[in-house]
């Protein structure tokens, strides 16, 4: 009988093209997702060595990271902005690739639009020259982030050079409680094994906590599998995943969709499985998460304290927390719930669906931002934006006072004018807490949708669960 | 890409363990669609203060150091965005190699793309080759990829482990894209296998 496989076991195998004697394998490229910042000196590279895009066909390329959140029908202001998306437009149109243009009411952040358009596929490679392609791994794709040269490589071969990862699994059993969601899920995680803790893994997702995510919470838990460090996050595909990829636009129709479908069942781990790694969590046991450090694994409940650093034994990692607490301006023993914040944001690759906005928009209904803080919401693309208002959710947020935005990935790392100023402390939706992430000398402190509206509401890192 | 055989050099100690890509490179310098001028915001918040003026203690501008080839630092170097911006700044500076306990997977491997040899060894030994490098411009260190050995300034050699495809690629500077393409006649094979196994995977047309 043959040796029972994992589900990334089962993707990769099925993408193998050829294994080179010293185990490196090409490995084959479903689809490649192409956004502005990673992919200019690709294509030059391109054109220097007279390479064409192998699969033009197997590539579509939107602008995201960039671009203004206020009306853009006037074009980008900043000047390195404008020609990096005007680089990008040429290109596409130089080496025939699809591309969703700015004004488009597809265009969003490539790992929203890639799920939501049918694009990203179960059983599936997806990359991209973003770390946060990881995403797409809620599908059950085999999806991960890549530099530029390698985005030269899937160009010019739509193959990547390979070594097999190891599997690990997280395990989450259990319910998850009142006011807690998958991004609390994904920071616990985070908290427990580390930014190092995936380092050299791909990290399956299983267990009952996860199988009852919707899949906006399913690819909120994938997203971040960077931020653990792992090369990629996987959630097998179930009924779920079948129904959330049946009928959109770029996803195989009518007869091709059920023999797809029909693979796409057998590609779940087989039992008894080996992983080189396993950790289980118990989600009844995780509470509304916040983060306190500039590393995504500084993280706890939101009812906790700041950390002490000098009960830290190592000395390095001592230091580290000391230099994190004096950047975040917090003191060791503080009540988290006692922070006030400057600035809430709402959106990103991370939480920028339409459920997450439901999320937001159920707090902020009735509410008001509180006075001195700058709230903003940033839908993950056109057309979340465009449910968002169909719902009435952009009026509720409006009337709360917080402003309501074009599809870009915006503040989560301020390439475009949404930023922090130097010393601001900013509650947000998205996935790094690094120094100067939201902009020079901003403090960022990462939580849920939810959680995140809680703050702007109540002015501070609020308990949602107190709101209800 | 430039070959990266034997390399003696000053080495910069930067004593930080989770070093992360927006610290390399913060992501309003990522406006670039160049891959060279970066060097100059290397390091940007650690490098310069508020004003732009840089801050004497920063290892990368202390007089020793500023013409250093070698980086040393801590654990999970390089963790964060999938940037290529962060080598091609480390590089832009003068960076040709990187030695920590071990690196984030997506800076290993961008690494390599770009001649940068980024060598793991226990937190012990890195720890040792940064009070060596803390006599700056006294104390060079050897980097032969060729026989894996770092060495020492008293003569000390430390071996190392690399996948030996990526140091036969560094060793001799060769494009990977050119290394894969002698294979192409198997990518076209599996192509013909992917459209009668998978037909179901539409073309993608925008529009």
């Amino acid at each position: 009988m043959a040796e029972p496989r994992t589900l990334f076991d089962k993707v990769w195998d099925s993408h193998v093209v050829e294994r080179l004697p010293d185990g490196t394998c090409i490995l084959y490229i479903d689809r490649h997702l192409v956004h502005e910042v990673t992919s200019p000196q690709a294509f030059e590279g391109l054109r220097l060595a007279g390479r064409r895009v192998r699969r033009p066909d197997a590539t579509i390329a939107v602008a995201d990271h960039n671009i203004p959140t206020s009306d853009r029908r006037a074009g980008i202001a900043e000047p390195e902005s404008r020609v990096q998306v005007e680089t990008l437009e040429r290109n596409v149109a130089e080496f025939n690739v699809p591309y969703i243009p700015v004004l488009d009411a597809r265009q969003g952040i490539v790992h929203i639009i890639g799920p939501e358009l049918g694009l990203s596929l179960p059983g599936s490679t997806i990359v991209c020259g973003d770390s946060h392609t990881s995403t797409h791994g809620a599908l059950g794709a085999l999806a991960f982030g890549i530099g530029t040269s390698e985005v030269e490589h899937v160009l010019a071969t739509q193959t990547l050079l390979q070594r097999p990862a190891k599997n690990m699994l997280v395990r989450v059993d259990g319910t998850l409680g009142f006011g807690c969601t998958a991004k609390d899920i994904v920071l616990a995680i985070i908290g427990t094994i580390g930014t190092a803790g995936g380092t050299g893994h791909v990290i399956e997702y299983a267990g009952v906590a996860i199988r009852a995510l919707d899949m906006a919470g399913r690819m909120t838990v994938c997203n971040m599998s960077i931020e653990a460090g792992a090369r990629a996050g996987l959630i097998a595909p179930d009924e779920t995943t079948i129904a959330y990829v049946a009928g959109k636009p770029f996803a195989p129709q009518g007869e091709a969709f059920d023999r797809a479908a029909a693979w796409w069942r057998t590609l779940p781990s087989d039992p008894g499985a080996r992983y080189d790694r396993t950790v289980v969590l118990d989600a009844g046991a995780i509470a509304p998460m916040v983060t306190w450090g500039t590393s995504p694994e500084t993280v706890v409940p939101v009812t906790g304290t700041v950390p002490d650093p000098a009960r830290e034994p190592d000395e390095a990692r001592r230091a580290q927390m000391q230099r994190m607490l004096e950047y975040m301006a917090l003191a060791p023993g503080q009540r988290l719930q006692d922070v006030t914040v400057d600035a809430v944001f709402i959106g990103s690759c991370t939480n920028g669906r339409i459920e997450d906005l439901r999320a937001a928009a159920a707090v902020a209904r009735g509410r008001r931002v509180a006075e001195g803080v700058r709230a903003m919401v940033v839908p993950g693309s056109g057309l979340v934006k465009q449910q968002a208002e169909a719902e009435g959710l952009d009026r509720i947020l409006m009337q709360a006072g917080f402003e309501w935005r074009e599809a870009g990935c915006s503040m989560c790392l301020g390439m475009n004018p949404d930023k922090l100023a130097p010393g601001q402390r900013c509650a947000s939706t998205s996935n790094r807490n690094f120094e100067g992430r939201q902009g020079p000398g901003g403090r960022t402190h990462l939580l849920s949708p939810a959680m995140a509206a809680a703050a702007a509401v109540t002015g501070r890192l609020a308990d949602v669960r107190e709101l209800a | 890409m430039e070959k990266f055989t034997t390399l003696t050099a000053t080495a910069a100690p930067l004593p930080l363990a989770n070093v992360d890509t927006d610290k390399i490179i913060p992501a309003r310098f990522l406006k670039t669609i160049r891959r060279t001028g970066l060097g100059v915001h290397l390091f940007d918040t650690l490098r310069y203060d508020a004003s732009g003026a840089e801050r004497p203690e920063f290892v990368l501008n202390r007089k020793e150091f500023r013409k250093a080839q070698i980086l040393i630092a801590f654990e999970n170097f390089g963790c964060g965005s999938s940037r290529e911006h962060a080598p091609w700044a480390l590089l832009d500076f003068g960076i040709r190699c990187i030695i920590a306990p071990d690196f984030a997977d997506i800076f290993h491997n961008n690494c390599f793309k770009n001649g940068i040899l980024p060598v793991r060894l226990p937190r012990p030994v890195c720890e040792a080759l940064m009070a060596d490098a803390q006599m700056g411009g006294n104390a060079r260190l050897t980097v032969d990829l060729s026989r894996q050995v770092v060495v020492r300034p008293n003569g000390e050699e430390i071996p190392f482990e690399i996948d030996p495809f990526r140091r036969h690629l560094l060793l001799e500077g060769l494009d990977d894209i050119g290394q894969t393409l002698q294979h192409a006649a198997a990518i076209d094979a599996y192509e013909v296998r992917l459209r009668a196994e998978r037909s179901w995977m539409p073309a993608i047309a925008a529009g």
